[in-house]
């Protein structure tokens, strides 16, 4: 007989728990950094240079200075005078923090005034007086490397062009020989846009510095708190214990609020001098324009294809457009992020891939944006170039997919690449998308639509993804190792505190963690609460971002609670009165092996740690778990959309849409399934709308919500959800990551879709977003259309 | 001035000109001397502390700042403070009280209708602005009174389910 806890009464693992962060939220109690309030707080706003490529001839703040109220303004010659007009980022490269030699990019930072109330601020922004002398713009690769370019970062020394890096990666020479056999080859050239992550709270920080305690607390949006102290140790040369970093409620993060940005480090800095708080809250324009963008890469991409469907061997030749700094966020070994986890569902014998990063007159860019570092167009190339393929073979889109998908009992499978998958079942989880969109049926619908002059359209994108780095020999930043922590409390009556290096930015932790703490300890989740953000209380983590929660700090829970787990055997051996050899566990209470009716639960165990321990043993039940992953874990997705194109106008309207995803074990499916419903919009926008581009002359068009288009409830459809559970082998639950699969796989099955439909008119591309207008030029013209900068604007 | 003093500045106090305005929020009579240039939105969330309203664009697009000003849904960062006097503002403090909480708050935490939870105040206002004149819509009534605020985090099906729950759940307690 068992009197084990019923797991999902507890809210243990697969428990659909309502969120316990939503009590505040709903309340409008949600504690956001605008929301906080210090006594004799001060506001920063920043000017931000017109130009995209201009030298500074003078700057003139006299004005800005007799405006009352005004307390401080800040030029790049004041920072350099200090030695912090340029700071370094997290990709080894330096970013200016204020201009000093010239703009390199429109909407840099320029100067700040620091003033009694924001309007405050702004007026005196618009009272100083920069001169530029302008120099010509760089807006795509092919511009910054032409011969005579100019040299955006002249600042560098050893820098006589505007190649950031080459990287290489793969068998040239095997790859070389598998195109020489092949019977056919299928190119394709693509442009994944740039585009802006643009979560509806924009950057912030409050830097508030005690001159009396020398301690420096900065309350800011940041989705990774212990990277920002340890660069704020080394950009502000102040020590690490007297920094502490908080960062609280957060509106949406999306990679936006991994990178340090100017503002952060222009607020600290006017803390330090006036010694009063300084609040910087950045306007959505000022987010758009200057920080982390993502994606902007050119494919030129290469099958090598057998008549009978087998891929032999692929080619990718990408450049990548990083703007004026290098200041993304990626694992130091791999420059270009993981864009080499392309074709990991494939089973491919041998591939080659060629990045080179340039630098151009744009902000700098390349976050990980919803997405583990670049692998959001790794998949979007592989699922354009698969779809290509199989209509270059002539073969039906998803029978290509299905011959070349790496087999279930083929796991681990070592990939050209070098990436070892871990699990999957990829041949079910597209059958059960296939079968929930009625795949040969609307083929049928499809046929007799074209008959009337209808163009209906089905998109496929299968993928699998590497989620959760690292593991520490091949994923740093910065040289620190890609770990993760959680720190696990349990009170005298049985309640717990749960800290972890992570920082939820609406994904829900306080949440989930507790479920799995349940699920290890049988401790109501109830009787648990989470907290992270708080450099001074939480054990040092990287943070949020790449999907790396579950995987990482996930796994250090399970870890941390198991160590507590194993302290309270001890003591349960202890009050039954037997050896520890003889106890057994069971949800919530250990008891004694030959009588299963003698035992005790966990929070007698609590109890026995502060009141009743052996003789010789450390009083307490509490401890921490640092997790370093053997692996990333490999969750699959499979998108199918279905659209009918309007031949007048080039419109087109989502039909259905079904995603199949299998993320292993779903600690709470109600979070899952929200974290792939937002996904998938995220997809649905990259394809459609929501897009950054620039003129000839730099600047930005998409600088607000009124350029830069994002669908509203109204444009969004509905979503399909289905699941197939492979748990990853060596996640302590057999977790995998999720929260950016839908964004990562989904765009290419909405364009895919399109494709399908406007297959008559022989397109092969036309690049995202899918505007009415490109979509009605391919279909008149007949040509592939291209989205690459600079795009002509109305004054031209 | 609402403290037991006010500071006199030692320099020159710039020369702004000042209004008083008299609001009435969430039932309660609030009156302060405002710039005219002062945004709704900056009142209430740095004058009143009701930091429920957020602010996430500068372009009337987002919807985050959204407040009902008489029952109808404005865009509070479109609205300087001296055109909200006299008038009656509901902010998403105003919908329940402290213990018990607004069907249509419970419906989004029911239907997991919030992630980051930036979007909710203005959506959940917006919600209660069409279901007290449409107390049985459809998705599409749904999705279209939404029209006019951004979610980056759920992809609006959840919050369209949030909204349909609360319209069951007031038509219920309505007794229809
Ligand atoms: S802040 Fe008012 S609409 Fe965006
Ligand atoms: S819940 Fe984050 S913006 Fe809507």
């Amino acid at each position: 007989m068992t009197q084990a806890r019923d797991e999902i009464k507890i809210g243990g693992l697969g428990a659909s728990r309502k969120r316990v962060e939503d009590n505040r939220f709903v309340r409008g109690k949600g504690r956001y950094v605008d929301d906080i309030v210090l006594p004799g707080m001060l506001h920063m706003e920043i000017l931000r240079s017109p130009l995209a490529h201009a030298r500074i001839t003078s700057i003139d703040v006299s004005k800005a200075w007799q405006i009352p109220g005004v307390r401080l303004v800040l030029t790049g010659d004041m920072m350099a005078a200090r030695n912090l007009a340029w700071m370094p980022t997290l990709s080894y490269d330096t970013q200016a923090v204020l201009a000093t030699d010239k703009v390199r990019f429109q909407g840099q930072e320029v100067a700040c005034v620091v003033a009694d109330d924001p309007y405050i601020a702004k007026d005196a922004c618009e009272a100083i007086v920069v001169e530029y002398e302008p120099l010509p713009v760089i807006v795509n690769p092919a511009q910054a490397v032409a011969e005579g370019a100019p040299v955006i970062r002249d600042d560098k020394e050893n820098q006589p062009d505007n190649v950031v890096f080459t990287w290489e990666v793969g068998d040239k020479a095997g790859t070389d020989r598998a195109f020489a056999q092949a019977d056919v080859v299928s190119t394709l050239d693509l442009h994944y846009p740039r585009s802006h992550p643009s979560p509806l709270e924009c950057c912030g920080s409050i830097a508030d510095f005690d001159r009396s305690t020398s301690k420096l607390t900065v309350y800011m949006t940041t989705q990774a708190p212990h990277i920002i102290r340890a660069a704020v140790a080394l950009v502000a040369e102040l020590p690490e214990h007297m920094i502490r970093i908080v960062s609280p409620d957060l509106g949406g993060g999306f990679g936006n609020k991994v990178p340090v940005y100017p503002g952060y480090v222009a607020s600290i800095l006017a803390s330090i001098l006036l010694e009063r708080p300084v609040k910087w809250i950045e306007d959505k324009t000022g987010n758009l324009i200057s920080t982390g963008f993502g994606r902007d890469i050119y494919l030129r991409g290469e099958m090598a294809l057998r008549n009978d469907g087998k891929i032999l061997g692929v080619r990718m030749y990408t450049d990548s457009d990083h703007g004026a700094f290098f200041s993304d966020a990626q694992p130091s070994k791999f420059k270009i992020g993981l864009l080499h986890s392309a074709f990991s569902c494939y089973d491919i014998p041998v591939a080659h891939l060629v990045n080179r990063g340039v630098y151009t007159n744009k902000a700098p860019g390349g976050v990980a944006y919803r997405c583990s570092f670049r692998v959001t167009e790794a998949m979007y190339f592989q699922e354009r170039m698969v779809q290509a393929a199989a209509d270059d073979l002539g073969m039906d889109q998803a029978e290509f997919r299905r011959r070349n998908f790496v087999r279930d009992d083929d796991f681990p499978h070592r990939t050209p690449w070098g990436f070892l998958t871990d699990s999957g079942q990829y041949g079910k989880c597209l059958d059960v998308g296939l079968e929930a969109i009625g795949y040969q049926d609307f083929l049928t619908e499809k046929e007799e639509a074209r008959k009337q002059g209808r163009l209906l359209g089905i998109g496929i994108s299968t993928m699998t993804e590497p989620l959760g780095a690292g593991n520490s020999r091949e994923y740093d930043i910065l040289g620190i190792k890609m770990f993760d922590s959680a720190e696990l409390r349990v009170h005298i009556t049985g309640k717990a505190i749960l800290r972890t290096g992570a920082k939820s930015q609406g994904q829900g932790h306080e949440t989930t963690w507790a479920q799995i703490v349940a699920h290890e300890l049988g401790i109501p989740a109830e009787d648990i609460t989470v907290e992270e953000g708080d450099t001074d209380t939480a054990p040092f983590g990287m943070g949020t971002y790449a999907s790396r929660s579950t995987p990482v700090a996930g796994a250090a829970v399970s870890m941390v609670a198991r160590k507590v787990r194993a302290k309270a055997r001890k003591l349960a051996a202890h009050l039954l009165e037997v050896s520890e050899e003889d106890i057994e566990w069971e949800l919530g209470r250990f008891y004694v092996r030959s009588a299963p009716d003698h035992g005790v639960t966990i929070q007698e165990c609590a109890i026995a740690a502060y009141s009743n321990m052996p003789d010789g043993m450390e009083p307490g039940l509490e401890n921490v778990a640092y997790y370093d992953p053997p692996n990333l874990t490999w969750p699959f997705g499979c998108y199918i959309a279905t659209v009918e194109v309007d031949p007048q106008t080039g419109v087109w309207d989502v039909l259905r849409v079904v995603a199949v995803d299998d993320c292993g074990v779903r600690i709470n499916p109600m979070i899952v399934e929200g974290q792939i419903m937002g996904g998938l919009t995220e997809a649905y926008a990259m394809a459609n709308m929501q897009f950054i581009t620039f003129d000839a002359q730099g600047n930005c068009v998409g600088s607000n919500y009124m350029d830069y288009l994002l669908p509203t409830a109204w444009e969004t459809p509905g979503y399909e959800l289905h699941e197939v559970v492979t748990p990853s082998p060596h996640h302590p639950i057999g977790a995998k990551g999720v929260g950016e699969c839908a964004t990562v796989g989904g765009p290419a099955a909405f364009v895919n879709a399109v494709m399908d439909a406007i297959r008559d008119t022989g397109v092969r591309n036309i690049d995202m977003p899918l505007l009415p207008d490109r979509v009605y030029e391919a279909l008149t013209k007949r040509h592939d259309v291209s989205g690459a900068p600079p795009v002509r604007t109305d004054d031209e | 001035m609402t403290g037991l003093y006010e500071e006199i500045r030692e320099e020159p106090a710039a020369d702004v000109p000042v209004r008083r305005v008299s609001i009435t929020v969430n039932g309660a009579k609030r009156t302060a001397d405002v710039e005219p240039r002062l945004l709704l939105a900056h009142l209430l969330r740095q004058g009143f502390t009701l930091t429920g309203t957020h602010v996430g664009c500068d372009t009337t697009n987002c919807g985050a700042c959204t407040v009902l000003l008489d029952g109808q849904p404005v865009k509070s960062c479109t609205m300087l403070a001296v055109q909200a006097d006299g008038h009656e503002v509901t902010t998403v403090e105003g919908l329940a009280g402290p213990s018990e909480l607004h069907p249509i708050q419970e419906g989004f935490s029911d239907e997991h209708g919030l992630q980051c939870g930036f979007c909710t105040p203005g959506m959940m206002l917006a919600a209660k602005a069409l279901l007290e004149t449409n107390p049985d819509p459809t998705e599409d009534e749904v999705r279209w009174a939404l029209s006019g605020n951004l979610c980056r985090c759920t992809g609006y099906q959840n919050i369209v389910k949030s909204i349909l729950w609360a319209a069951r759940k007031l038509q219920s307690q309505a007794g229809t």
